[in-house]
């Protein structure tokens, strides 16, 4: 498994060098566990993300100071967020936003506020932060981003953000030393299933140095995974076997019961 | 003991499931109703999404009723004749049903819908409930000998032809008005997603007359052929029906039931009206509620399928 997960980090960082030639520093970044397994007692699960960052001759000898920003993605889905007004006496659901393809799961974690790491330009271009976080949406005929202050966009963030299924920490990430630094990414119990995209950006005096990927998968093994699939794609057989399952309870606790 | 559940996923704790699935099943047994109108607002408060519990409450409420069915027939309190006419219309019924359910859908309003028929249907059928349990009551009180009220019974719907005669529960009926309460049945079912086990019942009762000994029983037999069907029609078109969670609510409802058919035969009749009555009054009301009063959120998420 480490194996694979270096030469996936080596593949990875030979892309970024192909990339920004002149770029002196490496990311070397390993997930706690790549494969999370759901199981009949899984009530959600804390990883844990480490790596260090690599100078070499080239490095510049004043760049000390680095901040890190980590962004962990989940599987990507069409939500629509609705708006209740009343009319008529009671409340109804009239206006509605579709947003498309965005993250279910979304956290950001940095060593400290993405103000003090970089302009108000940059988090935006990096997307950093849930302000800064491009949420595609469908407005009539139009795709686009709107506004952070946007009422659906951020009550739609909101309520990801109670459920903890959406979250930022501007203080999770903590340095070690200069060089090495470590991050929890807490999954709640509801986080969907799927693969989980893990982006780590290195900036340097409010600017980007390099970033690097990696990421792991939450999937259902043994019984979950049977039950999961046959009732996908057996949906008639799964059907009728939950159908007879009801009428052998119902036959049970009649003869179980039974007074006489 | 939290368990994941495998459709549904997310993680629940077994015995606040088997709790739930105990409590609605002894009122089901109790009153002979499904308990679909109970248990599914139950579940989507545990956090369950609304299309699983709604799928999933339909083989717990035909494993309750077949329960229930299986000792209720032991008493000879099931009109079998009856409920095989009320079924060839529960079953045109469902099929009507489900066609306008796919219609309401694609008019964008369906949730309204669903939300305004339960105010109006279960505050209506729970206050008439009520208020004839509650005078049946007062007239025992006041000592007043209960007029054995049949002089209705040959009102217009016995002036209808094709009769027949229902051996165990007594009466001799046209099969027309036993159809027509299947079809509204089937389709109120299928549209709102529920049993309709407490709609049937007064129905029974007031228009066709039927015994009160083979009411429950009869329409149990209903609930437990619509539902299974149900679970059939979910588990092949949504693919949605959580096993697990539905074999955890069997297992409280099934015996749930047991103690609530035996409680059901200790009570009158009349208080088991009121009871019954107040019951889906309260449900009505606190529908209703949620409707007029300025929800705590204005905004809701869902998710529009294909998660991948």
């Amino acid at each position: 498994m480490n194996a694979r997960t270096s030469f996936g980090a080596v593949l990875v960082l030979s892309t970024i060098f192909a990339v920004f030639p002149a770029r002196a520093e490496r990311l070397i970044v390993s997930v706690s566990n790549h494969r999370v397994t759901v199981t009949p007692n899984y009530s959600g699960e804390e990883l844990v993300l480490f790596g260090s960052v690599e100078k070499d001759a080239s490095t510049p000898a004043s760049r000390t100071n680095y901040d890190l920003v980590v962004t962990v993605s989940g599987p990507r889905a069409d939500m629509v967020t609705r708006r209740k007004e009343r009319k008529f006496g009671i409340w109804i659901n009239t206006d509605y936003r579709q947003f498309l393809k965005v993250p279910t799961y979304l956290a950001l974690f940095s060593n400290r506020p993405f103000d003090a790491i970089a302009s108000p330009e940059v988090q935006r271009r990096q997307q950093l932060g849930l302000n800064n976080v491009l949420l595609t949406q469908r407005v009539g005929p139009d795709y686009a981003d709107v506004v952070p202050n946007d009422p659906f966009r951020s009550a739609f963030v909101r309520l990801r953000s109670e459920h903890g299924l959406y979250r930022e920490a501007t203080s999770a990430v903590t340095f070690l030393t200069p060089t090495l630094f470590r991050t929890g990414i807490p999954l709640p119990a509801e986080v969907p299933i799927g693969t989980y995209d893990v982006e780590i950006k290195l900036f340097s005096n409010g600017a980007l140095v390099t970033r690097t990927e990696s990421a792991f998968e939450i999937v259902k093994v043994g019984f979950e995974q049977f039950v999961a699939t046959t009732a996908r794609q057996n949906g008639f057989i799964y059907g009728l076997f939950t159908a007879f399952m009801a009428l052998m309870t119902g036959w049970m606790a009649s003869i179980v019961f039974r007074k006489d | 003991m939290q368990l994941y559940l495998p459709i549904a996923d997310i993680p629940v704790n077994v015995f606040l499931i088997l709790a739930m699935g105990a409590a609605v099943g002894f009122v089901s047994g109790m009153f002979g109703i499904g308990g679909g109108f109970l248990m599914t607002p139950l579940l989507i408060f545990v956090g369950i999404a609304p299309a699983v519990a709604v799928a999933s409450v339909a083989s717990h409420i035909a494993a309750s009723s077949f329960s229930g069915a299986i000792s209720y027939w032991r008493r000879r309190a099931i009109d079998p004749a009856l409920a095989l006419v009320l079924l060839c219309g529960g079953t045109i019924g469902t099929a009507l049903g489900v066609w306008t359910f796919t219609l309401l859908r694609s008019l964008g309003q369906l949730d309204l819908m669903i939300a305004l028929s339960y105010v109006v249907l279960l505050s209506t059928v729970g206050a008439l409930m009520f208020w004839e349990g509650l005078r049946a009551i007062l007239r025992v009180r006041r000592g007043v000998a209960i007029p054995m009220r049949r002089s209705g019974s040959h009102g217009w719907i016995h002036g209808l032809p094709l009769k027949m005669r229902f051996k165990r529960s007594k009466i001799y009926l046209s099969v027309i008005p036993v159809v027509v309460v299947g079809v509204v049945i089937g389709f109120i079912g299928a549209v709102m997603g529920i049993g309709g086990g407490f709609i049937l019942i007064p129905i029974m009762i007031y228009l066709l007359r039927v015994p009160t000994s083979t009411v429950i029983g009869t329409s149990m037999v209903l609930t437990l052929v619509t539902m299974a069907f149900a679970t059939m029609l979910h588990a092949v078109t949504n693919h949605l029906v959580d096993a697990v969670l539905a074999l955890i609510l069997m297992v409280g409802g099934v015996t749930g039931a047991q103690f609530g058919a035996r409680a059901g035969q200790k009570i009158r009749g009349e208080h088991l009206r009121l009871l019954l009555g107040l019951l889906i009054l309260a449900v009505g009301i606190r529908f209703a509620i949620e409707l007029v009063i300025r929800p705590d959120d204005l905004f809701t998420i869902r998710e529009l399928g294909g998660a991948a």
